[in-house]
């Protein structure tokens, strides 16, 4: 698969905070993300990660990204 | 049915401790685990008294903690016992994980050329702990086995010093200790015996640990896999050991029953479908375990002081349990050294349980993350870990995502008290509170270490590209008269000729390009090769203002 815009590279990150370790910023994201769905049910998760993907489409923004973006997610299986 | 047979050490009766009024020790330390003697060596570097007290009369019974890490190496080379471990032990650096049967991710712990040491060795808990005690007798440690800590009491008046109720074969006694260091385990008798809270989580998930005696030719790698055929659903870590030791977990799941999991008849069979042959195994030692992420509110409580897992407990993946608890010696002793010889204020060893406790809460987020990846709590969690991994296999970013265990790396004590934060700019990882990065150098003639030259006691180094100032030159070696005496080095990209200053020839740059060096940088480290203030430019009065801000005395 040919990706132009959408970034594949590890891209996690905060401006003006140091990490001395290469894994801690996407730990720190994908604990955020496990955290915020504790307690939910499921269906409630899912309703949570509709919205998650809504929110973050639009801030995207550019279709372009965002058609690889699906196209990426589509072609892992 | 093993190959290694447990040593017993010889029962010595107390006579000598026995007696009427209690003997008072300067220093007691319960627990000859390998944090236990670890501060026992460490005691005697410092030319401290040191009493060692251990219910037991042998070392670990099965091989316990494996992975020693670089950090962790590089305290025992100050302690003394680098050498062997690394000459028996298993080097390695690279970690693979698998989904099903294709590699999804690979770490090198170790990217960069220029360590003494490796990433990590693998070797028998047994092995460090006879290593240590040989040490540890060897530089004068009393060592006790078979006696048993039953009671510690605390008192308040004058100096709070302790005394303790010790049980032996030749029944009980008491003995007064002015400090304590604790370091009996997880299970800790004396934080319970003392009503100290410990808390944290604990995870619903058991693990077969199989200790396994066969040839193989499996590269020195830690290798993990998720959902791997011949044990779907679940995870496997596997890992090279000495002496044609394997060490093979399998994740279980909570609903497994410990004591049917435990037979042969059971173990054997995952084994057999993981070895895909009817290669011979023996089985050395076998076990189950749960885990919890936990650790005390504070690890110091006057002149109690815990160390290792008696302070705080992790998840294993990750070897973060006895490689933090090393790195909670290598921090107490030589505050507590200066402070039993009143060469620094009591409150020194506050910042013991300060700095300590933040780095616990670092091993224990990270452990936790592990954990949580490794066994998802629901079904959302465990859909996110699966795509993780399905997306790994073609996107980098994924790859960074795959957490089977964060292996042990030291904290940047960035927060510590006892730091002087910068007032120059500088490059690189090497801030005020650092652990020390290694680097290849010659000192005389030879080829040497960075981390070699440093420890036990304040050193400060001033990168120079000639000969510095009679000035420059005179301040440096005042540093070796103030009250706490600082080691002068000068580090060169060349052989110096400078009567009483040691010079370090950083030839090839290592340390100019690891520390940011330039003509006139300054570095003041802590006796535990931290970094406590750098400057662009010497300044004894600085440093000196630094060296008392490091001990509390500013």
């Amino acid at each position: 698969m040919q990706t132009t815009l959408l970034k594949t590279d590890p891209n996690f990150h905060e401006p003006g905070r140091r990490f001395f370790r290469d894994f801690s910023p996407g730990d720190d994201f994908y604990e955020a993300l496990i955290d915020a769905h504790n307690g939910l049910s499921d269906e409630q998760s899912e309703a949570l990660n509709a919205r998650l993907i809504l929110l973050l489409a639009n801030h995207i923004g550019d279709l372009r990204v965002l058609r690889e973006a699906l196209q990426a997610a589509k072609t892992t299986t | 049915m093993g190959a290694y047979v447990n040593p017993i050490y010889p029962y010595k009766a107390p006579t000598d401790l026995k007696v009427t009024p209690p003997l008072r020790k300067p220093l007691i330390v319960i627990g000859a685990g390998p944090v236990g003697l670890a501060a026992a060596v460490d005691a005697r570097l410092q030319g401290l008294d040191v009493l060692v007290l251990d219910d037991d009369k042998t070392v670990s019974v099965g091989s316990r903690a494996v992975c020693y890490a670089k950090r962790s190496l590089e305290v025992l080379d100050r302690l003394g016992v680098a050498d062997p471990a690394c000459a028996l032990g298993v080097s390695w650096n690279i970690g693979r994980t698998f989904l099903e049967e294709d590699e999804v991710y690979q770490f090198n712990l170790v990217p960069d050329a220029g360590h003494k040491r490796p990433g990590m060795i693998n070797l028998q808990q047994y092995h460090i702990e006879e290593m240590l005690i040989a040490r540890a007798l060897e530089l004068g440690a009393d060592i006790r086995w078979q006696h048993k800590v039953t009671a510690v009491t605390r008192h308040s008046d004058p100096d709070g010093h302790a005394t303790l109720t010790v049980e032996t074969p030749d029944g009980s006694f008491d003995i007064e200790a002015d400090w304590l260091v604790v370091a009996d385990g997880a299970r800790s008798p004396i934080r319970r015996h003392l009503g100290l809270d410990i808390e944290g989580r604990v995870f619903q998930d058991r693990f077969l640990i199989a200790d396994v005696i066969m040839k193989a030719d499996y590269p020195a790698e830690r290798w993990f896999w998720f959902d791997p055929p011949f044990h779907p659903n679940q995870s496997v870590l596997l890992h090279k050991q000495s002496n044609n030791v394997w060490r093979i977990d399998f994740q279980l799941g909570w609903d497994a029953d410990p004591e049917e999991e435990k037979k042969p008849e059971k173990v054997i069979p995952r084994l057999q479908a993981m070895l895909g042959d009817d290669r011979p195994f023996e089985l050395e030692w076998v076990s189950i375990y749960t885990f919890q992420c936990r650790r005390m509110t504070d690890f110091r409580h006057g002149r109690v002081l815990f160390v290792g897992d008696a302070a705080h407990q992790v998840s294993p993946f990750g070897a973060r349990g006895a490689n933090s608890g090393f790195q909670d010696t290598d921090d107490l002793m030589w505050k507590l050294a200066l402070v039993m010889k009143g060469q620094a204020p009591d409150k020194l060893l506050d910042t013991y349980a300060l700095d300590r406790q933040f780095a616990a809460d670092e091993n224990i987020m990270n452990s936790t993350r592990s954990t949580d990846f490794i066994t998802p709590k629901s079904r959302t969690s465990k859909t996110f870990r699966n795509q993780v991994l399905a997306l790994a296999k073609h996107h980098p970013f994924a790859r960074k995502l795959v957490n089977s265990g964060r292996l042990s790396v030291p904290s940047f004590l960035t927060s510590s008290l006892l730091n002087t934060p910068d007032a120059d700019t500088f490059e690189g990882n090497m801030v005020p509170g650092a652990p020390m990065d290694d680097a290849p150098v010659q000192v005389a003639g030879q080829d040497a270490w960075l981390l070699d030259q440093v420890g036990q006691g304040f050193a400060a180094l001033l990168f120079a590209d000639a000969v510095p100032s009679a000035d420059v030159l005179a301040q440096l070696k005042t540093l070796q008269t103030g009250q706490l005496p600082v080691t002068p080095f000068v580090v060169a990209p060349r052989a110096l000729d400078m009567p009483g200053v040691k010079v370090i020839v950083d030839a090839q740059g290592w340390m100019a390009k690891r520390y940011d060096g330039k003509n006139g940088t300054t570095y003041l480290l802590r006796p535990d090769q931290h970094v406590a203030a750098r400057w662009r430019e010497l300044s004894a009065a600085k440093v000196q203002q630094a060296v008392a801000h490091a001990t509390c005395q500013a």
